[in-house]
Protein backbone atom coordinates (compact mmCIF):
# COMPACT_ATOMS: atom_id res chain seq x y z
CA UNK A 1 0.00 0.00 0.00
CA UNK A 2 2.85 2.48 1.20
CA UNK A 3 4.47 1.57 -2.22
CA UNK A 4 1.56 1.93 -4.21
CA UNK A 5 1.11 5.74 -2.49
CA UNK A 6 4.35 6.47 -3.26
CA UNK A 7 3.95 5.66 -7.10
CA UNK A 8 1.27 7.68 -7.11
CA UNK A 9 2.72 10.55 -5.16
CA UNK A 10 6.04 10.53 -7.59
CA UNK A 11 3.72 10.42 -10.90
CA UNK A 12 1.40 13.24 -9.53
CA UNK A 13 4.76 15.16 -9.17
CA UNK A 14 6.07 14.08 -12.57
CA UNK A 15 2.83 15.07 -14.18
CA UNK A 16 3.87 18.52 -14.93
CA UNK A 17 7.48 18.12 -16.63
CA UNK A 18 6.51 15.16 -18.90
CA UNK A 19 3.22 18.13 -20.03
CA UNK A 20 5.95 20.42 -20.62
CA UNK A 21 7.77 18.19 -22.51
CA UNK A 22 4.44 17.46 -24.74
CA UNK A 23 3.95 20.87 -25.38
CA UNK A 24 7.62 21.36 -27.10
CA UNK A 25 7.82 18.93 -29.02
CA UNK A 26 5.01 20.08 -31.87
CA UNK A 27 7.49 23.25 -32.11
CA UNK A 28 10.64 20.97 -33.45
CA UNK A 29 9.57 18.42 -35.56
CA UNK A 30 5.63 17.60 -37.19
CA UNK A 31 3.53 15.92 -35.11
CA UNK A 32 4.30 12.19 -35.95
CA UNK A 33 2.00 9.49 -36.04
CA UNK A 34 1.91 7.52 -33.16
CA UNK A 35 3.91 3.99 -33.20
CA UNK A 36 1.77 0.93 -33.98
CA UNK A 37 2.52 -2.46 -32.34
CA UNK A 38 1.12 -6.51 -33.94
CA UNK A 39 1.86 -9.47 -32.82
CA UNK A 40 1.13 -12.65 -33.93
CA UNK A 41 1.13 -16.20 -32.18
CA UNK A 42 1.44 -18.72 -34.49
CA UNK A 43 -1.76 -20.46 -32.83
CA UNK A 44 -4.47 -19.95 -29.97
CA UNK A 45 -3.64 -23.19 -28.59
CA UNK A 46 -0.52 -25.01 -27.14
CA UNK A 47 -0.63 -28.42 -26.16
CA UNK A 48 1.60 -30.00 -24.13
CA UNK A 49 2.19 -33.44 -22.68
CA UNK A 50 2.65 -34.02 -19.15
CA UNK A 51 5.99 -35.41 -19.06
CA UNK A 52 7.16 -32.07 -20.99
CA UNK A 53 10.07 -30.70 -20.27
CA UNK A 54 10.16 -27.07 -20.79
CA UNK A 55 10.58 -25.53 -24.07
CA UNK A 56 10.43 -21.99 -25.79
CA UNK A 57 7.49 -20.29 -27.59
CA UNK A 58 8.38 -17.65 -30.35
CA UNK A 59 6.17 -14.35 -31.00
CA UNK A 60 6.85 -12.36 -33.78
CA UNK A 61 5.69 -8.92 -33.83
CA UNK A 62 6.22 -5.71 -35.85
CA UNK A 63 6.21 -1.97 -35.04
CA UNK A 64 4.39 -0.17 -37.22
CA UNK A 65 4.86 3.70 -38.31
CA UNK A 66 8.38 3.61 -36.59
CA UNK A 67 10.87 6.67 -36.63
CA UNK A 68 13.86 5.43 -38.98
CA UNK A 69 16.12 7.75 -37.18
CA UNK A 70 14.99 6.42 -33.62
CA UNK A 71 14.89 2.85 -35.05
CA UNK A 72 18.96 2.97 -36.32
CA UNK A 73 20.14 4.22 -32.84
CA UNK A 74 18.34 1.42 -31.12
CA UNK A 75 15.52 4.06 -29.52
CA UNK A 76 12.64 1.23 -29.26
CA UNK A 77 12.25 -1.33 -27.40
CA UNK A 78 9.93 -4.03 -27.27
CA UNK A 79 8.86 -6.32 -23.65
CA UNK A 80 6.85 -9.27 -24.37
CA UNK A 81 5.46 -11.10 -21.73
CA UNK A 82 3.80 -14.86 -21.33
CA UNK A 83 1.39 -14.26 -18.35
CA UNK A 84 -0.34 -17.34 -16.76
CA UNK A 85 -3.65 -17.57 -15.36
CA UNK A 86 -4.63 -15.96 -12.05
CA UNK A 87 -4.77 -17.00 -8.41
CA UNK A 88 -4.20 -15.80 -5.16
CA UNK A 89 -1.25 -17.30 -3.71
CA UNK A 90 -0.21 -17.73 0.12
CA UNK A 91 3.02 -16.96 1.64
CA UNK A 92 4.35 -18.93 4.65
CA UNK A 93 6.90 -17.97 6.56
CA UNK A 94 8.48 -20.21 9.02
CA UNK A 95 9.76 -19.22 12.53
CA UNK A 96 11.53 -21.27 15.36
CA UNK A 97 9.08 -22.57 18.04
CA UNK A 98 10.39 -24.00 20.64
CA UNK A 99 13.18 -25.88 18.63
CA UNK A 100 11.01 -26.75 15.78
CA UNK A 101 10.46 -24.98 12.38
CA UNK A 102 6.96 -23.69 12.39
CA UNK A 103 4.70 -21.91 9.97
CA UNK A 104 3.63 -18.92 12.25
CA UNK A 105 3.17 -16.09 9.45
CA UNK A 106 1.02 -16.12 6.19
CA UNK A 107 -0.12 -13.61 3.37
CA UNK A 108 -2.12 -13.93 0.79
CA UNK A 109 -1.39 -11.93 -2.25
CA UNK A 110 -4.95 -11.37 -4.39
CA UNK A 111 -4.98 -12.77 -8.27
CA UNK A 112 -1.44 -12.78 -8.82
CA UNK A 113 -0.31 -14.59 -12.08
CA UNK A 114 0.83 -18.55 -11.85
CA UNK A 115 3.58 -18.10 -13.99
CA UNK A 116 5.10 -15.34 -15.64
CA UNK A 117 7.74 -15.61 -18.41
CA UNK A 118 9.09 -12.41 -19.83
CA UNK A 119 11.18 -11.26 -22.64
CA UNK A 120 12.95 -8.35 -23.41
CA UNK A 121 15.27 -6.11 -26.20
CA UNK A 122 17.16 -4.72 -23.09
CA UNK A 123 17.60 -5.28 -19.69
CA UNK A 124 14.32 -3.43 -17.87
CA UNK A 125 16.33 -1.18 -16.25
CA UNK A 126 17.32 -0.11 -19.08
CA UNK A 127 13.81 -0.01 -20.80
CA UNK A 128 12.24 2.61 -18.70
CA UNK A 129 12.33 3.99 -15.37
CA UNK A 130 11.30 1.61 -12.36
CA UNK A 131 8.32 4.04 -12.14
CA UNK A 132 6.64 3.49 -15.11
CA UNK A 133 7.32 -0.23 -14.88
CA UNK A 134 5.31 -0.40 -11.75
CA UNK A 135 2.75 1.65 -12.95
CA UNK A 136 1.67 -0.52 -15.70
CA UNK A 137 2.99 -3.54 -13.88
CA UNK A 138 5.45 -4.72 -16.15
CA UNK A 139 8.56 -7.68 -15.05
CA UNK A 140 9.23 -9.66 -12.22
CA UNK A 141 9.40 -7.04 -9.77
CA UNK A 142 7.23 -4.94 -11.12
CA UNK A 143 3.58 -7.18 -10.66
CA UNK A 144 1.51 -5.32 -8.25
CA UNK A 145 1.14 -7.82 -5.08
CA UNK A 146 -1.72 -6.59 -3.05
CA UNK A 147 -2.01 -8.36 0.09
CA UNK A 148 -5.92 -9.93 1.18
CA UNK A 149 -7.79 -8.72 4.23
CA UNK A 150 -6.95 -6.54 6.73
CA UNK A 151 -2.98 -6.18 7.78
CA UNK A 152 -2.33 -6.00 11.33
CA UNK A 153 1.16 -4.91 10.75
CA UNK A 154 2.25 -3.65 6.86
CA UNK A 155 5.95 -3.17 7.60
CA UNK A 156 6.33 -6.97 6.75
CA UNK A 157 4.76 -6.86 3.34
CA UNK A 158 7.86 -6.05 1.33
CA UNK A 159 9.43 -9.00 2.72
CA UNK A 160 6.87 -11.20 1.97
CA UNK A 161 6.38 -9.84 -1.78
CA UNK A 162 10.27 -10.43 -2.20
CA UNK A 163 9.91 -14.16 -0.76
CA UNK A 164 7.21 -14.61 -3.18
CA UNK A 165 9.04 -13.30 -6.75
CA UNK A 166 12.31 -15.09 -5.40
CA UNK A 167 10.62 -18.72 -4.90
CA UNK A 168 8.47 -18.17 -8.04
CA UNK A 169 11.62 -17.42 -9.54
CA UNK A 170 13.46 -20.13 -8.27
CA UNK A 171 10.85 -22.85 -9.01
CA UNK A 172 11.15 -21.39 -12.50
CA UNK A 173 7.71 -20.11 -12.76
CA UNK A 174 8.46 -16.63 -13.28
CA UNK A 175 11.81 -16.27 -15.87
CA UNK A 176 12.98 -13.34 -17.34
CA UNK A 177 15.23 -12.91 -20.57
CA UNK A 178 16.81 -9.51 -21.22
CA UNK A 179 17.70 -10.79 -24.44
CA UNK A 180 14.64 -12.82 -25.50
CA UNK A 181 13.22 -9.58 -28.24
CA UNK A 182 15.55 -9.58 -31.32
CA UNK A 183 14.70 -7.07 -34.32
CA UNK A 184 15.11 -9.50 -37.21
CA UNK A 185 14.29 -6.80 -39.84
CA UNK A 186 13.88 -2.95 -39.38
CA UNK A 187 10.60 -3.21 -37.38
CA UNK A 188 9.66 -6.84 -37.84
CA UNK A 189 10.76 -8.26 -33.89
CA UNK A 190 11.03 -11.95 -32.72
CA UNK A 191 10.59 -12.46 -29.19
CA UNK A 192 11.36 -16.49 -27.44
CA UNK A 193 9.46 -17.03 -24.12
CA UNK A 194 10.52 -19.32 -21.48
CA UNK A 195 7.62 -21.81 -21.12
CA UNK A 196 8.69 -23.66 -17.97
CA UNK A 197 8.29 -27.03 -17.23
CA UNK A 198 5.52 -26.82 -14.62
CA UNK A 199 3.45 -24.26 -16.60
CA UNK A 200 -0.12 -24.25 -15.44
CA UNK A 201 -2.89 -25.75 -17.19
CA UNK A 202 -5.78 -22.95 -18.90
CA UNK A 203 -5.64 -19.35 -20.60
CA UNK A 204 -2.40 -17.38 -20.90
CA UNK A 205 -1.86 -13.89 -21.95
CA UNK A 206 0.56 -12.54 -24.36
CA UNK A 207 1.08 -9.20 -23.69
CA UNK A 208 3.39 -6.65 -25.46
CA UNK A 209 4.90 -3.78 -24.87
CA UNK A 210 6.55 -0.99 -27.10
CA UNK A 211 8.68 1.58 -25.19
CA UNK A 212 10.25 4.76 -27.53
CA UNK A 213 13.35 6.63 -25.98
CA UNK A 214 12.67 5.04 -22.06
CA UNK A 215 8.59 6.26 -22.66
CA UNK A 216 5.87 3.59 -22.97
CA UNK A 217 4.05 4.12 -26.35
CA UNK A 218 1.56 0.94 -26.66
CA UNK A 219 0.44 -2.40 -25.27
CA UNK A 220 -0.92 -5.86 -27.40
CA UNK A 221 -2.09 -8.66 -26.04
CA UNK A 222 -3.54 -12.02 -27.45
CA UNK A 223 -4.90 -14.91 -25.41
CA UNK A 224 -3.02 -18.44 -25.65
CA UNK A 225 -4.91 -21.19 -24.34
CA UNK A 226 -2.13 -24.10 -22.82
CA UNK A 227 -3.96 -27.88 -22.58
CA UNK A 228 -2.03 -30.57 -20.84
CA UNK A 229 -2.49 -33.58 -23.05
CA UNK A 230 -1.73 -37.84 -22.16
CA UNK A 231 -2.52 -40.30 -20.12
CA UNK A 232 -1.25 -38.23 -16.82
CA UNK A 233 -3.59 -35.14 -17.73
CA UNK A 234 -6.51 -37.40 -18.30
CA UNK A 235 -6.45 -38.88 -14.30
CA UNK A 236 -5.46 -35.38 -13.03
CA UNK A 237 -8.77 -34.48 -15.10
CA UNK A 238 -10.95 -37.36 -13.07
CA UNK A 239 -9.13 -36.70 -10.23
CA UNK A 240 -10.96 -33.26 -10.21
CA UNK A 241 -13.70 -33.93 -11.89
CA UNK A 242 -15.12 -37.21 -11.09
CA UNK A 243 -13.60 -37.49 -7.25
CA UNK A 244 -15.76 -40.10 -6.09
CA UNK A 245 -15.46 -42.37 -8.76
CA UNK A 246 -11.50 -41.55 -9.38
CA UNK A 247 -11.30 -42.72 -5.41
CA UNK A 248 -13.97 -45.82 -5.74
CA UNK A 249 -11.40 -46.87 -8.73
CA UNK A 250 -8.48 -46.65 -6.78
CA UNK A 251 -9.76 -48.43 -3.95
CA UNK A 252 -10.90 -51.39 -6.67
CA UNK A 253 -7.50 -51.39 -8.17
CA UNK A 254 -5.99 -51.99 -4.80
CA UNK A 255 -8.34 -55.08 -3.87
CA UNK A 256 -7.20 -56.35 -7.28
CA UNK A 257 -3.74 -55.95 -6.51
CA UNK A 258 -4.45 -57.41 -3.35
CA UNK A 259 -6.31 -60.42 -3.61
CA UNK A 260 -4.87 -61.18 -7.40
CA UNK A 261 -1.55 -61.01 -5.33
CA UNK A 262 -2.83 -63.75 -3.03
CA UNK A 263 -4.30 -66.02 -5.21
CA UNK A 264 -0.84 -65.84 -7.49
CA UNK A 265 1.46 -66.87 -4.49
CA UNK A 266 -1.00 -69.61 -2.96
CA UNK A 267 -0.42 -71.83 -6.50
CA UNK A 268 3.63 -71.69 -6.36
CA UNK B 1 6.02 -26.92 -3.21
CA UNK B 2 9.37 -25.05 -3.29
CA UNK B 3 11.57 -27.79 -2.33
CA UNK B 4 9.44 -30.16 -4.53
CA UNK B 5 9.86 -27.85 -7.61
CA UNK B 6 13.35 -27.50 -7.08
CA UNK B 7 13.78 -31.07 -7.20
CA UNK B 8 12.12 -31.60 -10.48
CA UNK B 9 14.19 -29.09 -12.08
CA UNK B 10 17.09 -30.78 -11.28
CA UNK B 11 15.57 -34.03 -12.35
CA UNK B 12 14.45 -32.50 -15.77
CA UNK B 13 16.63 -33.60 -17.99
CA UNK B 14 15.70 -37.31 -16.98
CA UNK B 15 15.48 -39.99 -19.46
CA UNK B 16 12.98 -43.61 -19.41
CA UNK B 17 13.30 -44.31 -15.81
CA UNK B 18 11.12 -41.19 -14.73
CA UNK B 19 7.31 -41.41 -14.25
CA UNK B 20 5.24 -37.83 -13.74
CA UNK B 21 3.45 -38.58 -10.59
CA UNK B 22 -0.02 -36.31 -12.22
CA UNK B 23 -1.41 -35.64 -8.23
CA UNK B 24 1.69 -34.84 -6.40
CA UNK B 25 2.92 -33.20 -9.79
CA UNK B 26 6.21 -34.04 -9.81
CA UNK B 27 8.95 -36.55 -11.86
CA UNK B 28 10.19 -39.34 -9.80
CA UNK B 29 12.27 -42.42 -10.69
CA UNK B 30 10.49 -45.34 -10.96
CA UNK B 31 12.79 -47.99 -9.53
CA UNK B 32 12.91 -45.56 -6.68
CA UNK B 33 9.06 -46.08 -5.99
CA UNK B 34 9.56 -49.46 -7.06
CA UNK B 35 12.38 -50.34 -4.72
CA UNK B 36 10.78 -48.58 -1.77
CA UNK B 37 7.01 -50.07 -2.81
CA UNK B 38 9.67 -54.05 -1.85
CA UNK B 39 11.37 -52.67 0.58
CA UNK B 40 8.10 -51.68 2.97
CA UNK B 41 6.18 -54.98 1.18
CA UNK B 42 9.17 -57.20 2.48
CA UNK B 43 9.11 -55.83 6.01
CA UNK B 44 5.69 -55.58 6.38
CA UNK B 45 5.32 -59.55 5.08
CA UNK B 46 8.90 -60.24 7.51
CA UNK B 47 7.06 -58.31 10.63
CA UNK B 48 3.00 -58.77 9.59
CA UNK B 49 2.24 -55.49 9.88
CA UNK B 50 0.65 -53.06 7.40
CA UNK B 51 3.64 -50.96 6.03
CA UNK B 52 1.66 -47.81 6.06
CA UNK B 53 3.52 -45.73 8.86
CA UNK B 54 6.80 -47.22 7.09
CA UNK B 55 5.77 -45.88 3.60
CA UNK B 56 4.38 -42.77 3.92
CA UNK B 57 7.45 -41.10 5.75
CA UNK B 58 9.44 -43.08 2.90
CA UNK B 59 7.34 -40.90 0.59
CA UNK B 60 7.38 -37.97 2.31
CA UNK B 61 11.58 -37.93 2.60
CA UNK B 62 11.11 -38.41 -1.02
CA UNK B 63 9.81 -35.03 -1.58
CA UNK B 64 6.13 -36.25 -2.45
CA UNK B 65 3.54 -33.51 -0.64
CA UNK B 66 2.70 -35.20 2.88
CA UNK B 67 -0.82 -34.37 1.52
CA UNK B 68 -0.21 -36.81 -1.17
CA UNK B 69 2.05 -38.95 0.56
CA UNK B 70 -0.82 -39.83 3.61
CA UNK B 71 -4.09 -39.98 0.98
CA UNK B 72 -1.82 -42.17 -1.24
CA UNK B 73 -0.33 -44.45 1.62
CA UNK B 74 -4.17 -45.52 2.75
CA UNK B 75 -4.86 -46.42 -1.01
CA UNK B 76 -1.42 -48.72 -0.61
CA UNK B 77 -2.61 -50.58 2.79
CA UNK B 78 -6.11 -51.46 1.42
CA UNK B 79 -4.21 -53.43 -1.06
CA UNK B 80 -1.65 -54.73 1.55
CA UNK B 81 -4.15 -55.57 3.88
CA UNK B 82 -6.58 -57.27 1.80
CA UNK B 83 -4.11 -60.73 1.22
CA UNK B 84 -3.67 -61.35 5.13
CA UNK B 85 -7.32 -61.00 5.69
CA UNK B 86 -8.41 -63.49 2.93
CA UNK B 87 -5.93 -66.02 4.76
CA UNK B 88 -7.28 -65.33 8.34
CA UNK B 89 -11.03 -65.39 6.68
CA UNK B 90 -10.77 -69.02 5.52
CA UNK B 91 -8.24 -70.19 8.80
CA UNK B 92 -11.90 -68.82 10.86
CA UNK B 93 -9.60 -66.26 13.09
CA UNK B 94 -11.60 -63.38 11.88
CA UNK B 95 -14.57 -62.41 14.41
CA UNK B 96 -16.89 -60.18 12.08
CA UNK B 97 -18.97 -59.13 14.77
CA UNK B 98 -15.95 -58.05 16.73
CA UNK B 99 -14.80 -56.18 13.75
CA UNK B 100 -17.73 -54.39 12.64
CA UNK B 101 -17.77 -53.24 16.00
CA UNK B 102 -14.36 -51.51 15.73
CA UNK B 103 -15.46 -50.70 12.02
CA UNK B 104 -18.37 -48.22 13.07
CA UNK B 105 -15.84 -46.22 15.72
CA UNK B 106 -13.07 -46.68 12.70
CA UNK B 107 -15.48 -44.96 10.02
CA UNK B 108 -16.52 -42.28 12.69
CA UNK B 109 -13.09 -41.31 13.37
CA UNK B 110 -11.61 -41.26 9.69
CA UNK B 111 -14.57 -38.63 8.84
CA UNK B 112 -13.48 -36.23 11.86
CA UNK B 113 -9.95 -37.05 10.54
CA UNK B 114 -10.39 -36.25 7.04
CA UNK B 115 -12.49 -32.84 8.85
CA UNK B 116 -8.97 -31.94 11.05
CA UNK B 117 -6.82 -32.97 7.88
CA UNK B 118 -8.43 -30.37 5.40
CA UNK B 119 -8.89 -27.58 8.03
CA UNK B 120 -4.93 -27.93 8.83
CA UNK B 121 -4.34 -27.66 5.48
CA UNK B 122 -5.82 -25.16 5.01
CA UNK B 123 -4.36 -23.07 8.35
CA UNK B 124 -1.00 -24.15 7.07
CA UNK B 125 -0.12 -26.46 9.30
CA UNK B 126 -0.64 -29.96 7.76
CA UNK B 127 2.83 -30.57 6.92
CA UNK B 128 4.02 -29.98 10.69
CA UNK B 129 1.19 -32.03 12.13
CA UNK B 130 1.74 -35.14 10.32
CA UNK B 131 6.03 -35.25 10.68
CA UNK B 132 4.58 -34.33 14.87
CA UNK B 133 1.97 -37.33 15.00
CA UNK B 134 4.98 -39.82 13.62
CA UNK B 135 7.82 -38.60 15.47
CA UNK B 136 5.60 -39.36 18.61
CA UNK B 137 4.23 -42.71 17.63
CA UNK B 138 7.07 -44.10 15.83
CA UNK B 139 9.08 -42.78 18.78
CA UNK B 140 6.64 -44.69 21.23
CA UNK B 141 5.71 -47.75 19.69
CA UNK B 142 9.50 -48.35 18.50
CA UNK B 143 10.46 -47.42 21.69
CA UNK B 144 8.63 -49.93 23.91
CA UNK B 145 9.59 -52.61 21.13
CA UNK B 146 13.11 -52.27 21.87
CA UNK B 147 12.55 -52.43 25.53
CA UNK B 148 10.31 -55.23 25.37
CA UNK B 149 12.40 -57.15 23.16
CA UNK B 150 15.76 -56.61 24.32
CA UNK B 151 14.18 -58.05 27.43
CA UNK B 152 12.57 -61.12 26.07
CA UNK B 153 16.37 -61.96 24.93
CA UNK B 154 17.51 -61.20 27.99
CA UNK B 155 15.31 -63.53 29.78
CA UNK B 156 15.53 -66.62 27.55
CA UNK B 157 19.10 -66.21 27.72
CA UNK B 158 19.46 -66.84 31.60
CA UNK B 159 16.31 -69.05 31.20
CA UNK B 160 13.68 -67.23 32.97
CA UNK B 161 10.58 -67.78 32.00
CA UNK B 162 8.20 -64.75 31.31
CA UNK B 163 5.74 -63.72 33.87
CA UNK B 164 2.61 -65.88 33.27
CA UNK B 165 -0.82 -63.34 32.46
CA UNK B 166 -2.79 -63.55 36.42
CA UNK B 167 -5.86 -65.37 34.86
CA UNK B 168 -8.54 -64.22 37.01
CA UNK B 169 -7.68 -60.62 37.09
CA UNK B 170 -10.15 -57.88 35.99
CA UNK B 171 -9.53 -54.68 34.13
CA UNK B 172 -11.16 -51.40 34.49
CA UNK B 173 -12.21 -52.30 30.78
CA UNK B 174 -14.33 -55.01 31.98
CA UNK B 175 -16.72 -53.18 34.14
CA UNK B 176 -18.02 -50.79 31.64
CA UNK B 177 -21.97 -50.85 30.61
CA UNK B 178 -23.05 -51.53 27.05
CA UNK B 179 -21.57 -55.19 27.29
CA UNK B 180 -21.96 -57.86 24.13
CA UNK B 181 -21.13 -61.12 23.44
CA UNK B 182 -18.74 -61.81 20.69
CA UNK B 183 -18.81 -66.12 19.92
CA UNK B 184 -15.56 -65.92 17.98
CA UNK B 185 -13.43 -64.31 20.19
CA UNK B 186 -15.22 -66.13 23.37
CA UNK B 187 -15.70 -62.63 25.05
CA UNK B 188 -18.34 -60.57 26.77
CA UNK B 189 -17.33 -56.91 26.28
CA UNK B 190 -18.57 -53.76 26.39
CA UNK B 191 -19.00 -52.10 23.32
CA UNK B 192 -17.57 -48.22 24.42
CA UNK B 193 -13.93 -49.41 24.44
CA UNK B 194 -14.15 -51.11 21.42
CA UNK B 195 -15.79 -48.36 19.34
CA UNK B 196 -13.68 -45.68 21.12
CA UNK B 197 -10.16 -48.12 19.56
CA UNK B 198 -11.64 -47.93 16.01
CA UNK B 199 -12.30 -44.58 16.60
CA UNK B 200 -9.01 -43.40 17.59
CA UNK B 201 -7.47 -45.44 14.55
CA UNK B 202 -10.08 -44.34 12.71
CA UNK B 203 -8.64 -40.97 12.90
CA UNK B 204 -5.18 -41.96 12.56
CA UNK B 205 -5.63 -43.88 9.37
CA UNK B 206 -6.78 -39.97 7.88
CA UNK B 207 -4.06 -38.09 9.48
CA UNK B 208 -1.90 -40.33 9.17
CA UNK B 209 -1.90 -42.47 6.05
CA UNK B 210 -1.61 -45.70 8.09
CA UNK B 211 -3.69 -48.69 8.65
CA UNK B 212 -3.26 -48.78 12.76
CA UNK B 213 -2.34 -52.37 13.06
CA UNK B 214 0.69 -51.43 15.38
CA UNK B 215 -1.34 -49.60 17.70
CA UNK B 216 -4.71 -51.90 17.32
CA UNK B 217 -2.79 -54.99 17.74
CA UNK B 218 -1.18 -54.42 21.28
CA UNK B 219 -4.37 -52.22 22.34
CA UNK B 220 -6.53 -55.50 21.53
CA UNK B 221 -4.25 -58.07 23.27
CA UNK B 222 -3.27 -55.72 26.11
CA UNK B 223 -6.44 -53.82 26.77
CA UNK B 224 -9.32 -55.41 25.59
CA UNK B 225 -7.65 -58.79 26.53
CA UNK B 226 -8.98 -60.16 23.38
CA UNK B 227 -7.87 -63.69 22.82
CA UNK B 228 -4.19 -63.25 20.42
CA UNK B 229 -5.93 -65.93 17.69
CA UNK B 230 -8.40 -63.25 16.03
CA UNK B 231 -6.91 -60.08 17.05
CA UNK B 232 -4.62 -60.05 14.29
CA UNK B 233 -7.17 -61.10 11.46
CA UNK B 234 -10.14 -58.90 13.03
CA UNK B 235 -8.16 -55.78 12.70
CA UNK B 236 -7.30 -56.33 8.99
CA UNK B 237 -10.62 -56.39 8.76
CA UNK B 238 -10.98 -52.74 10.24
CA UNK B 239 -8.00 -52.08 8.04
CA UNK B 240 -8.91 -52.94 5.13
CA UNK B 241 -12.48 -51.01 4.90
CA UNK B 242 -11.14 -47.52 7.40
CA UNK B 243 -7.99 -47.25 4.75
CA UNK B 244 -10.67 -48.09 1.63
CA UNK B 245 -13.17 -45.36 2.74
CA UNK B 246 -10.42 -42.72 3.58
CA UNK B 247 -8.84 -43.50 -0.14
CA UNK B 248 -12.35 -42.47 -1.21
CA UNK B 249 -13.10 -39.40 1.28
CA UNK B 250 -9.05 -37.87 0.83
CA UNK B 251 -10.07 -38.22 -3.34
CA UNK B 252 -13.46 -36.08 -2.72
CA UNK B 253 -12.38 -34.11 -0.47
CA UNK B 254 -8.59 -32.95 -0.86
CA UNK B 255 -8.32 -34.45 -4.63
CA UNK B 256 -4.88 -36.13 -3.37
CA UNK B 257 -4.64 -39.86 -4.10
CA UNK B 258 -2.03 -40.35 -6.57
CA UNK B 259 -3.40 -43.28 -7.82
CA UNK B 260 -0.31 -43.76 -10.25
CA UNK B 261 2.17 -43.91 -6.97
CA UNK B 262 -0.40 -46.04 -5.06
CA UNK B 263 -0.26 -48.42 -8.00
CA UNK B 264 3.54 -48.86 -8.37
CA UNK B 265 3.52 -49.35 -4.47
CA UNK B 266 1.03 -52.03 -4.32
CA UNK B 267 2.59 -54.03 -7.25
CA UNK B 268 6.22 -54.01 -5.47
CA UNK B 269 4.58 -54.08 -1.76
CA UNK B 270 2.58 -57.27 -2.62
CA UNK B 271 5.81 -59.09 -4.18
CA UNK B 272 7.62 -57.63 -1.66
CA UNK B 273 5.74 -59.21 1.69
CA UNK B 274 5.66 -62.62 -0.54
CA UNK B 275 9.61 -62.84 0.56
CA UNK B 276 9.19 -61.00 3.76
CA UNK B 277 6.80 -63.54 5.08
CA UNK B 278 9.48 -66.90 4.10
CA UNK B 279 12.35 -65.10 5.62
CA UNK B 280 10.05 -63.71 9.00
CA UNK B 281 9.76 -67.59 9.45
CA UNK B 282 13.18 -68.08 9.50
CA UNK B 283 13.80 -65.27 12.29
CA UNK B 284 13.09 -65.22 15.74
CA UNK B 285 10.77 -63.38 17.48
CA UNK B 286 12.56 -61.11 19.65
CA UNK B 287 15.38 -60.57 17.04
CA UNK B 288 12.33 -59.19 14.73
CA UNK B 289 10.62 -57.63 17.16
CA UNK B 290 14.43 -55.78 18.39
CA UNK B 291 14.75 -55.19 14.79
CA UNK B 292 11.58 -53.53 13.59
CA UNK B 293 11.96 -51.54 16.72
CA UNK B 294 15.12 -49.98 15.38
CA UNK B 295 13.90 -49.36 12.11
CA UNK B 296 10.64 -47.51 13.31
CA UNK B 297 12.85 -45.60 15.61
CA UNK B 298 15.41 -44.51 13.05
CA UNK B 299 12.67 -43.60 10.52
CA UNK B 300 10.82 -41.01 13.84
CA UNK B 301 14.37 -39.76 14.17
CA UNK B 302 15.00 -38.78 10.57
CA UNK B 303 11.36 -36.64 10.75
CA UNK B 304 12.58 -35.50 14.11
CA UNK B 305 15.69 -34.34 12.61
CA UNK B 306 14.09 -32.60 9.44
CA UNK B 307 12.00 -30.76 11.92
CA UNK B 308 14.84 -28.85 13.93
CA UNK B 309 17.07 -28.11 11.18
CA UNK B 310 17.19 -24.91 10.05
CA UNK B 311 15.40 -25.29 6.61
CA UNK B 312 16.78 -24.23 2.83
CA UNK B 313 14.19 -21.68 2.48
CA UNK B 314 11.79 -20.61 5.53
CA UNK B 315 9.41 -19.04 3.11
CA UNK B 316 7.16 -21.36 1.03
CA UNK B 317 4.20 -20.47 -1.75
CA UNK B 318 0.76 -22.14 -2.28
CA UNK B 319 -1.05 -21.42 -4.97
CA UNK B 320 -5.01 -21.06 -5.06
CA UNK B 321 -5.34 -21.07 -1.29
CA UNK B 322 -7.88 -19.31 0.77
Amino acid sequence: MRHLLRTLLFSLMLLPTAAGAQTLLPGQAPQPVAEGLEIGTSTSEIAITSDFHGADLTIFGAVTNTDSLLLAIGQYDVVVVLEGPRDNATVRKKERVFGIWVNTHSMTFETVPHSYSMSSSRMLDDVTTPLDLTDRGIGIDHIPLTPMGFLGNASNVGEFRDAYRRLQERSGLYVRDPSGVRFVSSNLFKASLRLPANIPNGVHTVRAYLFKSGKFVTEKSAPLRVIKTGIEQTITDAAHEQPIIYGLFAVFLAVVTGWGASVVFRKE
Amino acid sequence: MGNATARRVVRKSGSAVTIYLPIAELSVNIFIILGMGAAVGFLSGMFGVGGGFLITPLLIFYNIPPVVAVATGANQVVASSISGALTHFRRGTLDVKLGSVLLAGGLAGATVGIWVFSLLRRLGQLDLIISLMYVLFLGTVGGLMLLESVNAMRRASKNIPAAPRRPGHHHWVHRLPLKMRFKKSKIFLSVIPIVALGFGIGILTSVMGVGGGFIMVPAMIYLLRIPTNVVVGTSLFQIIFVTAYTTVVQAATNFSVDIVLAFILMIAGVIGAQYGVRVGQKLRGEQLRALLGLLVLAVGLRLAVALVVTPSDIYSVVMGAN
